[in-house]
């Protein structure tokens, strides 16, 4: 035997040179990171451990972010298009060319009519730039992807309580006892939320899972309630009728801070019935608990009577609790009426509830921390029920997505669970209600700014975008009677219109960071059609693209012109408050991103190059009066721009002494800062400010001090949205904006100011019977989009997918392993591999998104798995729901906020005999801009 | 054939909670990253961008389909390397030495300048721990981040397997087993963490917690406070009286 003791190493080799801390582009998430240079180049990244959002841990895709950094996909300089659309034969330029050329487009048509471009971002992470270069330059054609991801669930929470999930806010880890997860996409708060469940199980606390399939989250879950999908509004609202029955909502909580005591005018004869009774202040009017007398609902002293009715003739005025009473405990919200549609049995329902209340209820948190309220009341304490809910695209990508959620944020609101101790939190700057929103804009002038902010959240029809022969003002069709409330717009519908010329036609399609020509797109297949359809004179139907992505997607083969964007570490960005922020509910935060290696291509990070436009293009705010460049790149406009006065991209070490919090004059040292802080800024709520933010004193002035808003700025919860219901009203024929007729029914219907549930339009336009099986996606948690293909890492866990099928399908068809299935929706068909997954709801097959690439792209062989077996759903999604016969276009997206309703998609499938030899549909490989990847890859530095 | 230490004055390893581990694979790619660039020959990663990728890891996560006899089917995140055996066959197999496990702390490690790439450890191993480095021709195995572990150059706080340091839903814990007092031994204690395929007889000193029991919910139903709108309204009044 040999004796290898003698065997010595080293147990303390040096670790790198210096390590640079900046900000993870991994996905959404926004981790701090740190990179380990060795020799000036990355050689290892770690998570930042003082960073507000992970600290220290970093997830699959971001501890892999050096094999993007250095992925072979990506794009090397500026290209211009030399073959036919589609084709990705270009012609590398230079960068003066590049912007020469792009001016040369954009400026005319900026004198002669600046809705002719369109101009939508993608997953950018810097919408409050981007936006503002498009209100600059004057057109209204501008959005970023929200209207094809969650804006029911952003919309729903600002509407109903100021905020949502995610950037509006989290559950209160360190104190929540009960945990309830509804259908999430895994790169929304990605590390924060498995840290959140670490902690959760760390003690013991229960975490129930709902969602058609049990994989990530959903398998560590105590309890799995395999939903149908598009029914959770279905379930939450039996949970509410339950909660109601049994009286376990907290009255007291109701009463102070929403409106559920708000009085509610029911003449049927007034065209006020539905909003609420107003006295002379203007203000909304509730009984006085203790007066009995009519009040405004703010007024200090007075706790609304939830019970009182106000009688006017023959007419009794009732609260909106008592509205809701009437909806909620009526019979079609119980449990035994919603249990076969959920596919949830009655039993669980009623027993998750009672646990809801028992943990709300009987598991209170007490904390002894004296706060004042908004009316100027002393509290000795902070009550808190320790529940808590989060919830993504899978409640809200569908088309009945907005009321869903809303009734989700109900169900919190029911617990008295928003803003206290163990229940959901805010994250500055949120809570923010939406009268604090802007109001959405297009007033274009011929070489003017647009009149104000593009999006923003409508309260009427008055603040529809509609021209005055009720068009939509907008390429996307958003503000408009199709979808009132879209204060995202709807990214997925710009190349359908622009290529269908409803409502009018473009000139410039210009997009940055959206793979609209393969996985971002519902009808992939058509959509590379729109692109590179070309009229009677053979001039394109979309005359000019440009597209700027990092990368060598399949959106690059449709472009005219391409503006090479670079990585994430080779960057300046800010995680800015103005923008979508990475607060804790403890404080808030913002970071930056900058270039810890430069690039060692002809790249320009998008930002820098879109200032470099501007000033081209002579747009006011990028240009000084003698016309010369106002900010050098993008940095200089972190540090320099001011939004208002004073108040600017980042929070952190502003003024010239470098102290200012929130506010302050730009500092040129600021970037500095950051960087000496670990690229990240936090500033701790005060201790009395932490709970109840939207009545806490303390909370609003600290808001007001740190420039979050510019005065205080109390409110109630709106368990009923007045708003919607003027927007119902109308369809009922009030007042002079009126609907057209082919929606009037459908906006009575669906504007409804209280939450409820109605069938996914999917279920009404096919015939379920043919169509009996639901068909979803997920995101793999090591994949974010189609980037993860490029990484040689990440592809190595997941490379090709497969069509997952409950066991009744399974077994059914007679499917083994190996098999394929051809499967169809009413719209086309696709025949893609299978495999069984018994954890999963029995009407629904389910993939992982994106990963199905177009052979060329991402720099991979063309007999890439991910080329050959890979597959993406998105082939069986129309953009537009079944022609109806009427001639109308109607999009298949929520007809409140037009967010895309991906997951209302049904299908039939069988098996496919015999077996192709790849997946289908085959789409002809691409040239790829930038050749393929190395043979192998060994790097040791 | 190579000698095991009798016995080692320490027994680190890792525990691992199958009961919180969500799947990332976060351990998978920061062990990647770490291990490249550290200890021995890079971990490198063949026709990378091709038809058949294949690489080197240490550390890789199973998903496991699991249908209890009277309930809904779960899924259970399994991740797996090294488990750095009492006992460990890879070493005593091995024909130069090369394999070996430290007295010190009972790590097992491959001196890869004696690794002649034969593959019979890997073939010994119950567990498919070991992987060949198709690029460098030596056995590659999970180190425990020894070039951590003990590293000066690195913070206190950060001397744990890198795997350990970036779990983002903290499934993942490192320490001495060999001491009863350790937490990770009470956590084993505390949490009935067990031995993988103890049968094969190697002593595994890695420890899996297992998933808590799931689907267990029995909250009895609600009593209403009343059948009727109209009583409902009676009991709100009264309710609000209490208040």
């Amino acid at each position: 035997m040999r004796q290898t003791n003698e065997t010595q190493i080293d147990t303390s080799p040096a670790i790198s040179d210096e390590i640079r801390k900046t900000t993870c582009y991994m996905c959404a998430c926004r981790c701090g990171i740190n990179v380990h240079m060795k020799g000036g180049e990355v050689a290892y990244i770690e998570g930042n451990r003082d960073h507000p959002v992970n600290k220290g841990v970093l997830c699959g895709k971001g501890s892999s972010g050096i094999m993007q950094h250095y992925a072979p996909s990506r794009l090397r300089a500026p290209l211009k298009r030399v073959g036919p659309r589609g084709s990705g034969e270009f012609e590398e330029i230079s960068w003066e060319e590049a912007l020469d050329t792009a001016a040369g487009w954009l400026g005319p048509l900026r004198k002669e009519d600046p809705s002719k471009l369109a101009f939508f971002t993608g997953r950018d992470q810097s919408q409050s730039f981007t936006s503002w270069f498009a209100q600059a330059y004057g057109t209204p054609n501008y959005a970023a992807h929200g209207g094809f991801c969650s804006v029911n669930m952003a919309a729903a929470g600002i509407y109903t309580m100021g905020g949502a999930f995610w950037e509006f806010g989290q559950p209160d880890w360190d104190r929540t006892k009960l945990f309830m997860l509804f259908g999430v996409a895994e790169d929304h708060d990605s590390n924060p939320i498995k840290m959140g469940l670490g902690k959760l199980k760390e003690r013991g606390a229960k975490v129930i899972g709902v969602n058609p399939i049990r994989s990530g989250y959903n398998a560590i879950a105590d309890e799995w309630v395999g939903i149908t999908p598009g029914t959770d509004g279905l379930f939450i609202m039996a949970l509410i009728h339950e909660l109601m029955r049994a009286g376990k909502v907290d009255l007291s909580y109701l009463a102070r801070y929403t409106n559920a005591g708000f009085l509610v005018d029911d003449d049927p004869n007034s065209p006020e019935k539905g909003l609420f009774i107003r006295g002379e202040s203007g203000k909304p009017q509730v009984v006085c608990r203790d007066s009995k007398g009519l009040a405004d609902y703010d007024t200090p002293g007075v706790i609304p009577n939830l019970a009182a009715q106000m009688f006017e003739g023959d007419v009794t005025h009732r609260t909106v609790f008592q509205l809701m009473a009437e909806r909620y405990l009526g019979d079609e919200y119980a449990p035994e009426a919603v249990a076969e549609r959920t596919g949830i049995e009655a039993a669980k329902i009623k027993s998750i509830a009672a646990e809801l209340a028992r943990v709300a209820f009987e598991e209170e948190i007490v904390i002894d921390q004296p706060w004042t309220d908004w009316k100027g009341q002393k509290h000795d304490k902070m009550i808190g029920r320790p529940v808590s809910f989060h919830a993504m695209r899978g409640i809200s990508a569908h088309s009945n997505g907005f009321q869903t959620c809303r009734a989700l944020h109900m169900l919190q609101i029911l617990l008295g669970s928003v803003e206290v101790p163990g229940g959901f939190r805010f994250k500055p700057p949120y809570p923010k209600p939406p009268e604090a929103h802007p109001k959405p804009h297009a007033g274009v002038t011929p070489g003017q700014p647009l009149d104000g902010p593009h999006l923003g959240y409508p309260l009427g029809p008055e603040h529809l975008l509609l021209d005055e022969d009720g068009n939509a003002k907008r390429i996307d069709k958003a503000f408009t009677w199709e979808n009132p409330l879209s204060a995202h717009g709807l990214m997925h519908m710009v190349i359908s219109n622009a290529h269908a010329g409803d409502p009018y036609k473009i000139d410039t399609l210009f997009m940055y960071m959206a793979n609209m020509a393969w996985n971002s797109s519902m009808n992939s297949s058509e959509v590379m059609q729109m692109l590179t359809d070309k009229d009677d004179s053979g001039e394109y139907v979309i005359p000019h693209i440009i597209y700027s992505d990092a990368y060598s997607s399949e959106m690059v083969a449709y472009a005219d012109l391409i503006l090479p964007d670079t990585t994430y570490l080779e960057r300046h960005d800010c995680i800015s408050l103005l923008d979508r922020p990475i607060c804790e509910a403890d404080g808030a935060a913002d970071a930056i991103r900058w270039p810890v290696v430069e690039p060692d291509r002809d790249v320009r990070g998008f930002q820098t190059a879109l200032i470099q436009l501007g000033v081209k293009l002579g747009l006011p705010g990028f240009v000084t009066e003698d016309g010369s460049a106002k900010f050098e790149d993008y940095a200089d406009y972190i540090v320099n721009h001011e939004r208002r006065p004073g108040v600017g991209p980042l929070a952190g070490w502003r003024g010239e002494d470098g102290e200012g919090k929130g506010r302050g004059a730009p500092n040129p040292k600021q970037i500095d800062k950051y960087i000496e802080n670990g690229g990240f800024w936090v500033d701790h709520i005060p201790t009395e400010a932490s709970f109840y933010k939207p009545w806490n004193k303390a909370y609003q002035e600290w808001a007001v001090k740190r420039g979050i808003f510019d005065a205080e700025a109390p409110y109630v919860f709106n368990l009923y949205v007045e708003p919607m219901r003027k927007f119902q009203r109308a369809a009922e024929g009030h007042g002079d904006i009126q609907p057209p007729e082919h929606l009037r029914e459908r906006v009575q219907q669906t504007m409804d100011p209280l939450p409820m549930w109605y069938e996914p339009f999917e279920d009404s336009n096919v015939d379920v019977e043919e169509y009996p099986i639901h068909a979803l996606t997920q995101r793999p948690m090591h994949m974010y989009h189609s980037w993860g293909s490029q990484n040689a890492w990440l592809r190595q866990i997941t490379g090709k997918n497969y069509l997952y099928l409950p066991t009744k399908i399974w077994e059914a068809n007679g499917f083994e392993d190996g098999d394929y299935a051809e499967v169809s929706s009413v719209h086309g068909t696709i025949t893609v591999p299978v495999a069984h997954h018994a954890a999963l709801n029995d009407s629904t097959v389910w993939t992982w998104n994106a990963i199905g690439k177009r052979k060329g792209a991402w720099a991979l062989d063309e007999d890439a798995p991910e080329a050959t077996e890979g597959f993406l759903l998105n082939h069986l999604i129309h953009e537009l729901q079944p022609p109806k016969g009427d001639g109308m276009r109607w999009a298949n997206s929520d007809p409140i906020t037009g967010q895309a309703a991906w997951f209302d998609l049904r299908v039939k499938l069988k098996k496919a005999v015999p077996k192709p030899a790849e997946s289908q549909p085959v789409h002809p490989p691409i040239k790829s801009p930038v050749g393929k990847g190395p043979a192998k890859v060994a790097r040791k530095i | 054939m190579t000698c095991l230490p009798s016995t080692t004055q320490k027994k680190l390893g890792l525990v691992i909670d199958l009961d919180t581990c969500v799947g990332c694979h976060g351990c998978v790619t920061a062990c990647k990253g770490w291990n490249t660039q550290n200890y021995g020959a890079p971990l490198s990663d063949m026709d990378p961008y091709g038809a058949d990728p294949s690489g080197t890891f240490l550390n890789r996560v199973f998903s496991y389909e699991v249908t209890p006899e009277d309930g809904a089917a779960q899924t259970v995140h399994f991740p797996k390397s090294c488990l750095h055996c009492e006992d460990a066959p890879c070493v005593t197999v091995c024909p130069t030495g090369a394999s070996y496990k430290r007295e010190e702390d009972g790590i097992v490690l491959v001196d890869e300048d004696k690794c002649i790439g034969c593959g019979l450890c890997a073939w010994s191993c119950a567990y498919g721990a070991r992987e060949l480095d198709q690029d460098a021709g030596v056995m590659k195995k999970c180190t425990l981040c020894v070039d951590r572990i003990y590293n000066e150059n690195l913070p206190e706080e950060d001397r744990v397997p890198a795997c350990v340091r970036t779990c983002p839903s903290g499934a993942r814990h490192f320490g001495d087993l060999g001491d009863p007092n350790s937490d990770v031994s009470k956590l084993v204690e505390e949490r009935g963490g067990f031995d993988l395929m103890p049968e094969q007889g190697t002593k595994p000193v890695n420890k899996y917690l297992p998933p808590r029991l799931k689907d267990r919910l029995d909250t009895a139903p609600m009593i209403p406070v009343a059948e009727e709108p109209k009583g409902f309204l009676g009991w709100l009044d009264k309710a609000l009286e209490k208040l």
